[in-house]
This record gives structure tokens, C-alpha cells and sequence, in this order.
């Protein structure tokens, strides 16, 4: 069997807008456009990007109490997540650590659920085999689109009224050109911006309609990941993992305060002790002070020499104008101020221990 | 005064016993934009495949290897602050070092632009 990469329902356009197409997570997807990685990133700061993020996995569960049976799997408030009201999360596994982590959104007679797409084939069955009564099914026939940064409220809202009326995190159907399409509000960029959910047969024409609006521009791979490591949020694969629980991966927000206290989730014995005494490591964000970016695996060492952790995620921030990173350190050293030397290339080089984000966050609320 | 090329996608341009080396604007174009260059110091000696730099960019980091062996006479100290000059002109003033040869013969075993041109494609 031959596993060539997969095609989203844009990659023709990708390939005429001039993407620069890879292999990611078995998906032939664009890393960046002509405009460049650097280029794409401050049009998203500063105006809006379009992504395509279509190779996520995109699920629909149906049944009674599907909330409530998601807390079996996830340590977040679903049961109470309201109509319209998309909410961030993750699968734990029993010993606390992250499987992947996911947007469960509420859509009244549904809910919505977007996870990794490197773990689709993980987490369809693990819902198939623990949710009772739900019937678990994977959108094949529809494109995920993100438009993103200040300027996305006119690029989506100009097309589309109902979507200037959402509040982050808000999702609602809503007729885009004629075509019903499921626009939520939020993303992975640190920015304002909007998720949409089309119809495949409909997905090029929406996409270049948003294209269309002057502020819009087409941006790759490599300008999602820089936006979202100044955001300060999490990739799976680096900074989360199943050995880091969400205590440590500073993700305890995302529980709410009932599940908190009463537990009921995979690994909340892990969850409760951390959230209590404090976990034995924290994710941080770095700030390198020299020039060189500090990339994944690279060695973080107090000044005397000891090993206190690893860079799980790094690189050139370009909102920043420098490098940034995000590692795991223990528990002593993770005060903002802290002073660390990174050994890159078998050198120590100066860094700091930094409040994440790098940037400032501009969701709507 | 000759110009070489390696399969490392250096060029190397000889003037008497020094010579010029630098990224091909073709490896400038595949490593995507540059955001810092480690280079040795002036006086330090290196051997053919020693790796003698490094050069990231948005995407990766990528080494430079020495495609003869020879002696760092002068660091190009301008990439230091102007990283980005290594997509402008890499091939003008983007050069990376200026070296000493050990041993011009290794200068037959390079490529000349016709021959690179065929390995780029």
C-alpha cells in the first residue's frame, strides 16, 4: 500500500497562487507563498491571512448527552458548554498526559469537534470506543479555511454579516455566497480571526472571494507555526505530548473549576496532585539575547551548569525581531527574569525566561 | 580570477591564493529567509567537508561545509547585523569568508557554473 501525501480540496490553488507545497503529517500542504514566511506572518499581524487548514480532522457527534459523556474522555466542562460557544480542550490518558488536544464546539443539534491532523486516526476511534451512545462521524467532504488577524472581521464579514456579530470563541452556520458554512471565531495566530468550515465543491470559490478583499493574502505552514509560537500556544507533537500533563504545559485554564475539583477524567489523580502542589516542571517561553534561534531538543542549563530542561518549540519570531522559544524547565526555575544559558551548536548562549505570550493576544471578546 | 561551485551549493571565486566563498543565490532561494549566520573567526583552519558556519533561516538551520581545505583570513562581519543580505546578494555581497587554499589542486575536484547549472536543473 502506498501512502502518497493527500490533497486538500485547495491544493490546485495553492499550486497557483505559487505554495511551495511539503509533506505534513501525509498531507501535500504549502509552507509558504511567494510573499515569504516573513512576509506572510506581519500581513497576519497586521492585516489578514488565509490559511488552509482543511487537513485537521473535522467530526460530528451525535446522541444524547454528548457533553457530558466527553468529560469522561476530557478534563473540561462540556456538559454545560452552551449553543454556539466553541471551547479549547484535550484527551488525557491515564496517566495524565495529553493524547491531542482539540475545539469542541456546541452546534445545538450536534457538536463540532476539529483535532490534529496527525492524530485523526487516533482520536476517531478512541471516541468511537468510549462514547456510549454517540455516533462519531469524520467529515471527509468539507475544507476547514482560517482568516486571520485584524483586518479578518472585514474579509469574513464583508461576505458574510452574521460573522462580525461572534465573539471569540462563538461559532454559528451561516450562508457565505449561498452556501451554508459553519464560521466560527477563533484560530491559532494570537489574532481576531475566523474558522470556517465549506462545503469541498464550494471551497475554492469562497476562498478566493475572501481572497479577493485587499487585506487578504494567502500564508503557509511555516507562518502558522511562527504566529503561533509568538502567540505562546502549544503544537502538539513539540511542546505537548502524552508525557506532559497540562498542569506542567501551563494549560490549567483550559480546566475548568468544577472539573478541577471534582475530577472524573483520565489522569486526574496526575491532574488534582499537580494543580495542588505544583508540578515538577513547567513549560515557559525563552528569550534567546543573542541572534541565534534556539531550536527543538536544544539543552537548557542554569548558569551552573546544570541541566533544568529542554526547547520544545523555537525560532525567529518576526512580530518580535528576534528569536524566541518555548521549553519545559523544572520547577524552580521558571520565574519570568530567571536568567538560563541554551547550548546550541555545543555552545552556551545567554537566554531569559519570559511571561508568554511574546505577543500581545487580540482576540474579540 | 576562476569561480567553482559545490555540490554544497558554495561558490568559491580565486583571485592568486585567496579566494571568496560563499552560498549560491540557488541554496539562498531554498533555505528561505535568513535570520542569523554563525561563522568562524579570522586565523581559524579548516579541512574539506569541516563544517565552518551555519545559517538559519525562518524554516532550518543548515551548515556550511568547506569545500577545500584552507585558513580563515577575513569574516564578512556585515551578516552579523544584516543576516537578510544572504537572500539579497549572495553572490555579490553577501560573500561569507574570504580564505587561504592549502591546496589549489582541490579546486579540479568543484564544479564550474555550467556544471552546477546542470546539477540544479
Amino acid at each position: 500500500m502506498t501512502d502518497a501525501p493527500k490533497r486538500t480540496p485547495l491544493y490546485d490553488l495553492h499550486v497557483e497562487l505559487g505554495g511551495k507545497m511539503v509533506d505534513f503529517a501525509g498531507w501535500e500542504m504549502p509552507v509558504q507563498y511567494p510573499m515569504g514566511i516573513m512576509g506572510e506572518h506581519k500581513q497576519c499581524r497586521e492585516k489578514a491571512a488565509l490559511f488552509d487548514v482543511s487537513h485537521m480532522g473535522q467530526v460530528i457527534l451525535r446522541g444524547e448527552n454528548v457533553g457530558e459523556k466527553l468529560e469522561t474522555l476530557c478534563p473540561q466542562a462540556y456538559a454545560t458548554l452552551k449553543e454556539g460557544k466553541a471551547r479549547y480542550g484535550f484527551f488525557t490518558n491515564d496517566e495524565g498526559g495529553i493524547m491531542d488536544d482539540l475545539i469542541v464546539s456546541n452546534a445545538g443539534d450536534h457538536f463540532f469537534v476539529v483535532v490534529n491532523a496527525a492524530l485523526r486516526h487516533q482520536d476517531i476511534p478512541h471516541m468511537q470506543a468510549n462514547l456510549e451512545g454517540v455516533e462519531v462521524t469524520e467529515i471527509f467532504d468539507r475544507a476547514l479555511v482560517a482568516v486571520q488577524g485584524p483586518k479578518a472581521e472585514d474579509v469574513v464579514g464583508g461576505l458574510c454579516p452574521a460573522a462580525r456579530d461572534l465573539k471569540f470563541m462563538e461559532t454559528t452556520l451561516a450562508e457565505i455566497n449561498g452556501v451554508e458554512c459553519r464560521v466560527s471565531r477563533l484560530g491559532y495566530t494570537g489574532e481576531d480571526g475566523y474558522e470556517i468550515s465549506i462545503p469541498e465543491d464550494k471551497a475554492v470559490e469562497i476562498t478566493r472571494a475572501f481572497l479577493a478583499h485587499e487585506d487578504c493574502e494567502p500564508a503557509g505552514l511555516g507562518a502558522r507555526d511562527s504566529l503561533r509560537l509568538e502567540a505562546g500556544l502549544c503544537l502538539y507533537g513539540n511542546d505537548i505530548d502524552q508525557t506532559t500533563s497540562p498542569v506542567e504545559a501551563n494549560l490549567a485554564w483550559a480546566i475548568q473549576k468544577r472539573r478541577k475539583e471534582e475530577g472524573g477524567f483520565p489522569g486526574a489523580a496526575r491532574i488534582q496532585k499537580e494543580l495542588a502542589e505544583g508540578p515538577s516542571r513547567k513549560l515557559v517561553g525563552i528569550r534567546p539575547e543573542g541572534r541565534a534561534p534556539a531550536r527543538q531538543g536544544v539543552e537548557i542549563q542554569s548558569l551552573e551548569g546544570e541541566t533544568i530542561g529542554q526547547i520544545t518549540s523555537g525560532g525567529f519570531g518576526p512580530t518580535v525581531g528576534g528569536p524566541v522559544a518555548m521549553g519545559y524547565v523544572a520547577a524552580g526555575h521558571n520565574e519570568p527574569g530567571q536568567k538560563v544559558n541554551l547550548i546550541i551548536r555545543g555552545k552556551a548562549q545567554p537566554a531569559e525566561v519570559v511571561a508568554l505570550p511574546f505577543v500581545t493576544q487580540n482576540y474579540k471578546r | 580570477m576562476a569561480t567553482y561551485y559545490s555540490e554544497e551549493h558554495e561558490w568559491i571565486t580565486v583571485e592568486g591564493d585567496i579566494a571568496t566563498l560563499g552560498i549560491t543565490q540557488h541554496a539562498a532561494d531554498q533555505l528561505g529567509e535568513v535570520v542569523f549566520v554563525e561563522q568562524k573567526e579570522a586565523g581559524e583552519e579548516f579541512e574539506k567537508g569541516d563544517e565552518i558556519g551555519v545559517i538559519e533561516s525562518v524554516k532550518a538551520a543548515s551548515e556550511i561545509y568547506a569545500p577545500v581545505d584552507g585558513e580563515v583570513v577575513e569574516v564578512n562581519e556585515t551578516l552579523a547585523d544584516n543576516p537578510g543580505a544572504l537572500n539579497e546578494s549572495p553572490e555579490g555581497d553577501a560573500w561569507i569568508y574570504k580564505i587561504k587554499l592549502s591546496d589549489a589542486s582541490q579546486l579540479e575536484d568543484l564544479m564550474d557554473l555550467d556544471g552546477y547549472k546542470a546539477l540544479i536543473g
